[in-house]
């Protein structure tokens, strides 16, 4: 009898304290029944920021919650709990599993994630505020005025008032509504502006007050957005600027300096990606400790690789072709068909995986809707280098003054004791050597595949046709027009119709001004 | 009525028939005003077939022609020289449209302008053009490269349904009588040598009966034989056709101005007319003198 | 100086040469010439008929199959696309061996051909697809509620063919006069006929476009009404094949006999010298170009109901860059070339990928490769180099 009051009495001062434990009614509410009354208890629960919640939220997403009749259980480490006591019980013969489904899952997760706001750890908290952004609503609300009111930190603070503002822009109260629209103004986030769009929808709002105050918030949002989203456009347009220039460099160098047109570019490129994999592969079943300097020996060995390759196919098949641009386009779409095909033998058909080291994953936040990730950073780094060594090569070396007295005027050159056939492979070696430059870019940003040439040679003919021959500027201008001019479009009109309305810019182009954008002048540019 | 009187009647008479005969198009009035052009029609009633007027070509900075003037009368046959670089094929190129001046005028008779047309418009007009290289159809016979050039129709459809009539045939033959290439009416063009390349060439562009024929270095290449040969040809045609020759070979020049000394010659040099005269004169012009020994 | 393909012609007046005889009777030669109807194209054309339209129709028909003599239904269809194929050679031979423009992207006309019969044979479906629906299977798919304009006149067969000819037509047509129009030759005309096709199959792979998307078309049921899978409408459809095949070459003899194809050639060789004789190359190039690609529009709608299925993929850079190694394997400025070419090439191919598919690559690779620097004249020049050798 005492034993019973007692209890009575400890459980009453339990529930009174509302923070200590949860009942055996609250537990059966959310273990056992329909979805919706589950959900429901769930929220109660979340609400009221009990401390013991957590725990069996948790169990509840672990599948460690079971029940028999109306006794609820939790098993950890093979022994069976009373949910609500916490004490150890012997586990019925009968006992069933709570099942969750996905949108229960969801709302366990975010009755977790609305305590975690009232954590003492600040790093929970933020972590916890982000993960409400996604599925905020109105019986979150006591929890998040709760947190709001007890938060120390102030960012934290002011990101629990756009979250408590983004709640009360549906409240039945109008002067809340209007103060949330106000105080949303202020957001940085694209969440907010569709948010605040979505109350702008004809049958959300409808007090022309509220309405007013709600675009004004708009606009201020979107103006503090476009910056993101301008800048957003043209660093990817540089960054795919930086990679066709990659592409193009090596095709500008044979065909613009010699002449040949190389359909096998594409392939070579494919070549350094493939040797970037291997130096990969090496390194992480020999140096794993080195493993995020793995690029640095890649680079190398990318640009060996396509090189050698390139130097082959120069050797055995293109030499006997010059002068005959048609026939060096079919022999080396030959050529390009047998390397893809090789490379499927050795490494198989599907895309091989290319790790990123660590230094290059992820990105740097510049601003709210703008992160610029650190692997296209470094490829227009790298882009620039290579062509400021390749401007150098070309106008300061002896090589580079061989190439060009060769290319344009071979039999002179012949006679000044050059040997042509010698530079004629150092040069297409070059070129086949910054294609595989590239392709190790593109290891770090794509897939690697069999194909992976095939996807740029028709933009990088592009690019060598706008940007004319004869000189490596020409090649700079386009690439990186071509690049911002796509994605600007891509933002317009989807990516497929902007490749198209890029290819059809370029004929239209080519029509006013046949020679490109950079041409040789003078009577041999009409050979 | 005097006896006198009916003298002079009628040499008065006959002196106004006379006029009238020798009047041309524009019934011996020397004025201009109030003349009818006709389209397509070489009007050489003031002399000149052809009026090249301060024409002026740069290419990047370089000037391949430099104010150039030159007239040359109908009928005239005249010898352009000049050492390389001076301007001669950038000359050609410009009458015959493949390249735009920057500045000046090129009129072919008084009232065609040769600056508004396209090359095959020029070539159809009456402007005949042989290149420095022999430019054949190197796998088509040489009967087939005359058979090209016949002047008729150049439409699609003209040419799809085309068959040759008894006149165009003769033409053919006869023409490959006068390019001395009747034996070799079947061979392919492209096994030709040089010179009957050259040949070749020269009758494709008779074929369109050309008022004007412009002839690059026309006998680069031939043997003695053969010059003497184009020699005679050229002068054959001298008269009916105007021709422009540019040549470096001087006893062909010889060759061409042996039947009158006075015939001009011009000297080209920078892109500009450097001199002008008879071959003597030009040959003993000091100035034509540096610039060829460059002294 | 490279060396020179010998035509049939040159060689024949090779052979005259030490006859000399006298002028007129030999120019008087010239004078019949448009239309060489010898001996030789006669009875080649007959067989090829007689083959066509007779032997071949009986050895699948009527022998039974069980016999060494019986052409399978397997054979009927592959040759079949192989006659489509041969076509386009012919059409690539025209533009590429007679008048030196080297198209990669000519799978486009072939394609567009090959849709628009598509479109007709989907309609022809009728009820019967898999969501019995008056709109095709794809456009149920994707919830569309009623065919797009451009299906417009799918249901019409006369319509269909007016298509078949008109959409390559008028692509070739305005591609080919901007084209020509600014001069653009060689390499970079190549290049840009590949950025043509290139985008064109990335517009026809969208869904939204109405064409069936990266699936295309496939699943025909019937053809005019009479069901395509049964092998008569096969053979019927094998023997139009092979008629229209044998017409585009006999209509390409004549063309290139006539005036108007040694034009092309001319212009092949020497195209300044051809604007200075006073014709304009504009006009020869783009009527060429668009028969060309007329002929390959129609073999791609001969192609579709006997292969089943078109999809973006035929108009891949690929694709088209096989038309030209088939005319290359052949052997250029010939006529017969391309269409022993297209045979051998997709011959090779069946093989192979029956055989050792991972070496088809392999071989049309070095086939690319060994055309291109041992055999410029294609098998007919290896023919015709043998025989010349046998008789001197």
């Amino acid at each position: 009898m005492h034993l019973r009051a007692l209890t009575v009495v400890l459980v009453t001062w339990l529930l009174a304290a509302n923070a200590h434990a949860l009942t055996a009614e609250q537990v059966r509410a959310m273990a056992i029944g329909e979805n919706d009354a589950r959900a429901a208890a769930i929220g109660l629960v979340a609400a009221s920021g009990d401390d013991k919640a957590p725990a069996f939220f948790q169990a509840l997403l672990d599948d460690a919650v079971k029940t028999a009749g109306d006794k609820v259980f939790v098993v950890r480490d093979g022994k069976a709990l009373d949910a609500a006591s916490g004490a150890v019980v012997m586990l019925p013969d009968n006992a069933e599993d709570v099942v969750n489904s996905n949108r229960m899952r969801r709302e366990i997760e975010g009755a977790l994630a609305s305590l975690k706001l009232l954590s003492t750890d600040a790093n929970q908290r933020a972590a916890a505020i982000k993960e409400l952004h996604d599925g905020v609503d109105e019986s979150k609300l006591p929890l998040i005025e709760k947190a709001y009111a007890i938060e120390s930190d102030a960012k934290l603070k002011s990101e629990l008032g756009l979250l408590r503002a983004g709640v009360l822009i549906s409240s039945a109260d109008k002067t809340k509504r209007l103060e949330a629209a106000k105080s949303l103004a202020d957001s940085h986030e694209p969440a907010t502006k569709t948010l605040l769009l979505d109350r702008l929808k004809p049958d959300a709002e409808t007090e022309p007050e509220v309405r007013a105050q709600l675009e004004l918030s708009v606009s201020a949002i979107q103006s503090r957005l476009a910056w993101g989203e301008r800048l957003g456009v043209v660093f990817t347009g540089a960054s795919l600027g930086s990679i066709l220039l990659l592409v193009a460099l090596g095709l500008a160098i044979t065909y613009g300096l010699m002449g040949v047109i190389n359909m096998a570019h594409g392939e070579l490129m494919m070549i350094g990606a493939y040797a970037t994999y291997v130096v990969q592969n090496i390194f992480k079943a020999h140096l794993p400790g080195l493993f995020d300097y793995y690029i640095v020996a890649a680079i190398p060995a990318a640009f060996l690789a396509s090189a050698l390759v390139g130097a082959a196919m120069e050797r055995s098949v293109i030499r006997f072709l010059y002068g005959r641009p048609l026939e060096t386009l079919l022999a080396t779409w030959g050529i390009s068909l047998v390397l893809m095909q090789g490379v499927r033998s050795i490494f198989g058909a599907q895309n091989v995986q290319v790790e990123n080291p660590r230094w290059l994953s992820g990105g740097v936040q510049a601003m709210s809707n703008l992160t610029l990730p650190f692997n296209r950073i470094a490829i227009i780094v790298f882009a620039v280098l290579v062509l400021a060594s390749l401007a150098f090569m070309v106008a300061r070396t002896r090589l580079g003054l061989f190439v060009r007295g060769v290319t344009q005027n071979r039999p002179m050159a012949a006679c000044m004791g050059v040997n042509t056939a010698k530079v004629d492979t150092y040069a297409f070696a070059l070129g086949s050597g910054i294609a595989g430059l590239a392709g190790c870019a593109l290891s770090q940003v794509g897939n690697v595949g069999p194909d992976l040439g095939q996807g740029y040679i028709v933009d990088s003919f592009m690019v060598v046709v706008l940007g004319g021959v004869g000189q490596l500027a020409g090649t700079v201008y386009a690439a990186l027009g071509l690049g911002i001019l796509n994605k600007l479009l891509e933002g317009w009109t989807g990516a497929v119709l902007a490749k198209i309305m890029v290819l059809v810019f370029i004929v239209v182009f080519i029509q006013k001004r046949p020679q490109g954008l950079f041409a040789m002048k003078g009577r041999s540019a009409e050979a | 009525m005097t006896p006198e009187l009916m003298e002079a009647g009628t040499k008065a008479l006959e002196a106004a028939r006379e006029r009238h005969a020798n009047a041309g198009q524009s019934g011996g009035r020397e004025a201009s005003y109030g003349r009818v052009v006709e389209e397509g029609v070489v009007d050489v009633v003031h002399g000149p077939i052809l009026y090249l007027d301060e024409i002026t070509v740069s290419f990047d900075g370089f000037k391949a022609l430099n104010d150039l003037s030159l007239y040359i009368d109908a009928g005239e046959l005249r010898c352009i020289i000049g050492p390389n670089g001076a301007g001669k094929t950038t000359m050609m190129d410009v009458i015959t449209g493949k390249t735009r001046p920057d500045s000046g005028k090129a009129f072919f008779g008084s009232t065609i302008d040769l600056l508004r047309l396209r090359e095959n418009r020029i070539a159809s007009i009456g402007i005949g053009r042989k290149f420095q290289k022999p430019t054949v159809f190197e796998h088509l016979s040489v009967f087939e490269n005359l058979e090209l050039a016949l002047k008729d129709d150049r439409g699609v459809k003209a040419s799809m349904f085309f068959r040759l009539n008894g006149e165009q045939l003769d033409r053919i033959g006869s023409m490959l009588q006068l390019i001395h290439l009747k034996d070799s009416a079947q061979r392919t063009a492209g096994l030709l040598s040089h010179g009957q390349k050259q040949w070749l060439e020269i009758g494709m562009l008779l074929m369109q009966d050309p008022k004007l024929l412009l002839l690059d270095e026309p006998v680069a290449g031939m043997t003695d034989e053969e010059t003497e040969r184009t020699a005679e040809l050229f002068l054959s045609l001298e008269g009916n056709h105007s021709l422009v020759v540019v040549e470096h070979d001087m006893k062909f020049i010889h060759e061409l101005t042996r039947d009158n000394p006075a015939k001009k010659v011009t000297v080209l040099h920078e892109g500009s007319v450097l001199a002008e005269g008879s071959l003597a004169e030009v040959q003993s012009n000091e100035k034509v003198v540096e610039v060829y020994l460059g002294r | 100086m490279s060396a020179l393909p010998e035509t049939t012609l040159s060689r024949e007046r090779e052979r005259e040469q030490p006859a000399n005889p006298p002028m007129a009777s030999s120019l008087a030669r010239w004078r019949e010439r448009p239309f060489d109807t010898s001996g030789g194209v006669r009875v080649i054309a007959l067989s090829a008929l007689l083959l066509i339209a007779v032997i071949a129709p009986i050895l699948n028909l009527a022998v039974p199959q069980g016999s060494a003599l019986h052409l399978s239904d397997y054979a009927v269809a592959l040759i079949a696309k192989i006659m489509c194929y041969a076509i386009c050679a012919l059409a690539m031979d025209l533009i590429w061996g007679y008048t030196g423009i080297l198209s990669l992207g000519h799978g486009v006309f072939f394609a567009l051909g090959g849709y628009a019969m598509g479109m007709y044979l989907m309609r022809q479906i009728g009820r019967d697809g898999n969501y019995q629906s008056d709109l095709p299977d794809f456009m149920v798919f994707l919830d569309w509620k009623a065919l797009p304009w451009h299906w417009a006149f799918s249901d019409s067969f006369v319509a269909t063919l007016a298509l078949i000819v008109l959409v390559p037509g008028l692509l070739a047509f305005v591609f080919g006069f901007f084209a020509f129009r600014s001069r653009i030759k060689g390499v970079y005309f190549s290049i840009i006929t590949q950025a043509m096709t290139f985008a064109t199959m990335l517009l026809f792979f969208r869904n939204e476009t109405g064409f069936g998307g990266n699936n295309g078309f496939t699943d025909f049921k019937r053809i005019l009404g009479i069901a395509i899978a049964r092998p008569s409408t096969r053979m019927l459809l094998f023997v139009i094949t092979g008629c229209t095949l044998l017409g585009f070459f006999l209509f390409a003899r004549w063309l290139v006999a006539s005036k108007f194809g040694r034009v092309l050639q001319a212009i092949r060789d020497a195209e300044s010298r051809v604007m200075f004789t006073g014709y304009d190359p504009l006009r020869y190039k783009l009527t060429i170009w668009v028969i060309s690609a007329v002929m390959c529009g129609i073999a791609g709608a001969l192609y579709v109901p006997q292969v089943g299925i078109i999809n973006p993929s035929e108009m891949s850079p690929a694709a088209s860059i096989e038309i030209a190694i088939w005319t290359a394997v052949g052997g250029r400025a010939s006529l017969i070339g391309p269409i022993v070419g297209a045979f051998f090439v997709n011959g090779a191919k069946s093989w192979f990928t029956q055989a050792f598919p991972e070496f088809w690559l392999y071989f049309l690779g070095a086939l690319f490769i060994a055309v291109t620097l041992f055999l410029p004249q294609g098998i007919i020049g290896l023919v015709k180099r043998r025989k010349k050798e046998e008789r001197a």
